[in-house]
């Protein structure tokens, strides 16, 4: 039995299945829309993820199955201080499959040890978001047609962007990557990334600006930079605006380059940006629906002829 | 100086850092131990300045050589039979060790999980870090 923990559980090789079948689910929904029939995901949120825990309810329902769970810890056993291994030998019992999110790092781990169904991570504190990563992956795999050969811009705040340490630790695999980390200084991707970056020779420039390296991007992912992330209100007044991307900045760009955002977005992307055909985070939200579907059936073993 | 007898079975923990004695005493549990130990503290030694010894008159089975090496993988191992080193046991650092470090991280899964183990897995052999297998935070200094 497969669990899914981290977004380098799988192999390039095996990510390239999953993708296939992902836009196969994208293209020809109606051949899937009975594959999980009697089957229930059980979405066990010990904290709210309103958007995390949705995109698993939809996915299953596209696929023909049910959905049971709680969306926090307050409405659980975990209120009345069951612990999680006690947790999912019951959920086990109740359900084929369980997409779990919890404040506590390393969680689904336990519960994947103890588990007698697939576990999915869909979230520990600070840790790991690997459906997250599988998402982006997804998107830019489908509307790039590769993960290789790429510049990527990451924009925003890089210390504490869990979304954006995945994506790095998953596009290093892929050759010809180029990263561009575009932050304020207190905002800096982490040493212990530029240093992996720089021991697997992975080339990376660190620049303050974004309007400055717009014309090289093939992808900009933009985060948040949160105001009570600064020192000081007046660094955050002086730069904030470098991290807003609106049509302005747009202009620069390639005419096929792409925006992604995990979202939720709320000023960092100006709406005039929103109708841009480059601006992909809606649709990303949607690649975030097939691409648990088809992690649904893989870690099912179910086969779609 | 201070002269501490030979042992005739058993084994000498030497090189330990000065000072580290004890802690490696708890470590290892040796106070679990029904014979004789000798704790030697600020020894000269002409590698260290100054350093520790442990002697320890028991079977070197009893000796959880995985807990030492995670520990301090320097300490020279010798073991002794009739009186003599017979054996120096090279310490390797160990893949995983369990319920010798606690993790630190207060946003760890261990922090609340009631009986859970706290495990740490060796993540990088060349920088000697070890990470919790739950939260992979880096596994604090020992002492």
């Amino acid at each position: 039995m497969r669990h899914l923990m981290s977004p380098l559980d799988f192999t390039p090789e095996e990510l390239e299945t999953l993708f296939t079948l992902a836009k196969d689910i994208e293209q020809n929904p109606a051949r899937y829309a009975h594959a999980c029939d009697g089957k229930v995901l059980a979405t066990c949120f010990y904290e709210p993820s309103t958007r995390t825990r949705l995109s698993f309810e939809s996915a299953m329902l596209h696929l023909g199955g049910k959905v049971l769970g709680f969306s926090d810890a307050a409405s659980s056993s975990a209120a009345k201080g069951e612990s999680v291994s006690d947790t999912i030998r019951i959920i086990s019992c109740y359900a084929d499959i369980c997409a779990m999110r919890h404040p506590k790092e390393g969680a689904p781990m336990v519960a994947a040890e103890k588990s007698g169904i697939p576990v999915i991570n869909a979230g520990d504190g600070g840790h790991q978001h690997p459906t997250q990563t599988l998402t982006d992956l997804l998107t830019i795999y489908s509307l790039k047609g590769r993960l290789d050969n790429l510049t990527i811009g990451l924009c925003g705040d890089l210390k504490f962007g869990r979304t954006v340490h995945s994506l790095i630790h998953a596009l290093v695999r892929y050759p010809n990557i180029r990263f561009i980390f575009i932050s304020p200084e207190e905002l800096k991707v982490p040493d212990y990334i530029t240093d992996m970056l720089k021991e697997k020779q992975i080339p990376y420039e660190e620049v303050i600006r974004l309007e400055n390296v717009m014309p090289t991007l093939d992808l900009l992912y933009m985060t948040r930079v949160q105001k009570e992330r600064f020192f000081n209100e007046e660094d955050y007044v002086r730069l904030k605006d470098f991290y807003i991307l609106d049509r302005a900045k747009m202009e620069l760009a390639k005419e096929d380059m792409l925006v992604l955002h995990p979202l939720p977005r709320v000023n960092e992307i100006s709406v005039e940006v929103d109708d841009d055909p480059r601006a992909v985070y809606f649709k990303q939200a949607q690649y975030g629906v097939y691409v648990r579907m088809a992690l649904i059936l893989t870690l099912l073993q179910i086969k779609v002829d | 100086m201070l002269n501490v007898g030979k042992i005739e079975e058993g084994f000498v923990l030497d090189h330990i850092k000065a000072g580290k004695s004890m802690d490696i005493y708890e470590h290892l549990q040796l106070g679990k131990l029904d014979c004789t130990v000798a704790i030697i503290k600020n020894a000269r030694s002409e590698k260290m300045g100054k350093k520790d010894i442990l002697k320890v008159e028991c079977d070197i089975n009893q000796l959880d050589l995985d807990v030492l090496a995670f520990i301090d993988h320097n300490i020279t191992v010798n073991v002794i039979k009739d009186g003599e080193i017979v054996d120096k046991k090279e310490l390797v650092l160990p893949k995983m060790i369990k319920n010798v470090i606690r993790c630190r991280n207060p946003r760890c899964i261990t922090s609340i999980e009631q009986e859970l183990p706290h495990i740490f897995v060796l993540a990088d052999e060349e920088k000697e870090i070890y990470r919790c297998k739950y939260c992979e935070e880096k596994a604090g200094p020992i002492f």
